[in-house]
């Protein structure tokens, strides 16, 4: 099953305590991660977060000071098995949907794939199952 | 309208002779009354007689920042102490504080100078003057105090700093001319867009931003954020404060009140005079002041200067907005670098916000430069490939416009410390 979600990405300075004061802002508005990701270059990074709670999350960044930006990508749940994430690749390739990057995550038991995709909507589309 | 035409609008005859007749007496002055000066007048061989006009100028010794340090507190003033009637001290930004003592007259020279300054930005008795300066021993507080007062205006006296509180003077006493720092202009129209108040539901018409230099490209910002009009006003405390010059309706550049400092252009290494139009370092040589009269003050802001006739009808010389100072020059790798020039840079690129600091250090025998530039959030990318496209634009206007290689680094929103008085803009870390 795959469906588009919103992700919110914040700007963060590759400096000691950073990312710890971003967890606090997030932690402190009740709002939970539920998957996340850190990219970074020798100055700075990219916090890439899924949370619960969209707005308030991204009201509570705001408060802060923060550079937030949203975004749609795609949660794509992959079966425990192997080729499955080849599976999904392919049918993007065949399509020429550009993938930007690809993080994962679990919740109950369940794998899932978080997709930053050229076109979300056409990448959902081609996932749904062929009837 | 004009404050006072008969001075503003004089023939250039005219003009010179009162130049000439008031330099006279100040020379007079400063001989009888000022050691320093007297010491190195006769060291040049030069008798106040020397002197009949303001022709004669270039005979008459310099006077620098380093002078007034080395006699501070009042080791230059030209009358007893029991004539101060206040006393103004620079911020000290780059080095020992210097003192400046002013007379009863000199303070309302003073106020004379800010009121025909404001009338050149169109303000009138019946606007509302917010003075945002800081107050204190800094003119800019006091000194644009005094001259709204002069005009007749209702004064604000705000003071620098405190923005939530500017903002709310701003709505409540319909404030119409708001006088401050650039870089706190600019920081107050961010703080007005954050309230999410409309700028242009404000009665505020007016900008008179100075004390540090800025941009054509900075100006514009202002202007489209405050929905106003922005005038230069330039002045230094060591010869007075704001109001010794500003820009006029036309905004060809600034009028300087000659009739009370004379000013020249000079070639900062030869120090010969340049032409009218050629950036030189400004000088001036105070024409009426009582408790501290300078000659030929070293001012290191480099500007030049036009003589003729402006569209406004004032004729008095104007100056170019100042380019920079000889002093805040870095030298990097051998390259001349001004921070001005680093602001006209982001200002162009959109995604870059116009608050940046510039780190200068040394690795080895190497300089380095940095430029911290903060993003706009609009423009803040989930992707990191679009970030580093973004940092090697900005990378590549600045190598060209500055002929040095820079470091970008790329920082998070308001890190960079916004100013509520004079910007800091440069630190340098380099041990020599």
């Amino acid at each position: 099953m795959a469906m588009v979600v919103k992700q919110i990405s914040v700007f963060l300075e590759n400096e000691a305590g950073h990312f710890l004061e971003l967890s606090r802002v997030i932690g402190g508005a009740g709002v939970n991660i539920t998957a996340l990701s850190l990219a970074e270059t020798a100055d700075y990074g990219i916090a890439r977060m899924i949370v619960d709670d969209v707005d308030q999350g991204v009201r509570a960044l705001h408060e802060a000071g923060y550079s937030v930006n949203l975004t749609d990508v795609l949660r794509v749940e992959v079966p425990d098995g192997p080729g499955a994430l080849a599976r999904i690749l392919a049918s993007f390739a065949e399509s020429g949907v550009n993938v930007s990057y690809i993080y994962g995550y679990s919740s109950g038991g369940t794998a899932f794939l978080i997709i930053k995709a050229g076109d979300p909507q056409k990448a959902a589309e081609l996932l749904k199952p062929r009837v | 309208m004009i404050w006072n035409e008969p001075r503003e609008c004089m023939g250039r005859d005219e003009m010179h002779h009162l130049q000439s007749c008031r330099l006279q007496s100040v020379v007079k002055k400063v001989y009888h009354n000022v050691p320093f000066y007297r010491t190195k007048m006769q060291a040049l061989g030069l008798e106040p007689d020397d002197i009949k006009g303001v022709e004669d100028i270039a005979k008459l010794p310099f006077t620098t920042k380093q002078d007034l340090r080395d006699s501070y507190p009042f080791g230059l003033a030209a009358t007893p102490a029991s004539e101060f009637v206040r006393v103004h001290a620079s911020s000290g930004t780059t080095g020992k504080p210097t003192a400046v003592p002013h007379s009863r007259k000199d303070l309302e020279m003073f106020a004379e100078c800010v009121a025909r300054a404001l009338c050149c930005t169109g303000a009138t008795k019946n606007d509302v003057i917010q003075v945002s300066y800081g107050y204190g021993l800094f003119t800019g507080g006091l000194g644009l105090h005094d001259g709204a007062t002069k005009l007749g205006a209702t004064v604000i006296p705000a003071s620098g700093g405190n923005t939530r509180n500017q903002l709310t003077l701003l709505q409540d006493f319909g404030s119409t001319v708001l006088a401050c720092t650039p870089s706190y202009a600019l920081f107050l129209s961010e703080a007005l867009a954050e309230a999410g108040i409309d700028s242009a539901k404000l009665p505020l018409r007016i900008g008179v931003f100075g004390a540090e230099p800025w941009t054509a490209e900075m100006r514009e910002k202002i202007e489209t954020g405050l929905q106003i009009k922005a005038y230069d006003i330039y002045g230094l405390s060591e010869v007075m404060g704001p109001g010794m010059s500003d820009s006029c309706e036309a905004r060809n550049g600034l009028h300087i009140a000659e009739d009370h400092f004379y000013p020249e252009a000079l070639d900062p290494d030869t120090l010969t005079a340049v032409p009218d139009g050629v950036v030189g370092e400004l000088v001036f040589t105070h024409l009426t002041k009582e408790a501290m009269p300078l000659l030929r003050y070293r001012t290191r802001d480099l500007s030049s200067l036009h003589h003729e006739a402006c569209a406004c009808g004032r004729t008095n010389v104007r100056m170019d907005r100042v380019k920079g100072r000889s002093d805040d020059m870095l030298i990097i790798r051998g390259v001349n670098v001004f921070p001005s020039q680093v602001e006209s840079v982001l200002l162009e690129i959109p995604e870059a916000k116009p608050h940046y600091m510039i780190i200068v250090d040394r690795e080895g025998t190497l300089d380095t430069l940095e430029i911290q530039v903060e993003i706009g959030e609009r423009y803040f990318s989930d992707e990191m490939a679009q970030l580093s496209t973004l940092k090697n634009k900005i990378k590549h206007a600045l190598d060209n416009a500055l002929r040095v290689s820079v470091i970008v680094s790329l920082v998070e929103h308001k890190t960079i410390q916004r100013s509520e008085g004079k910007a800091k803009r440069v630190i340098d870390r380099r041990k020599l």
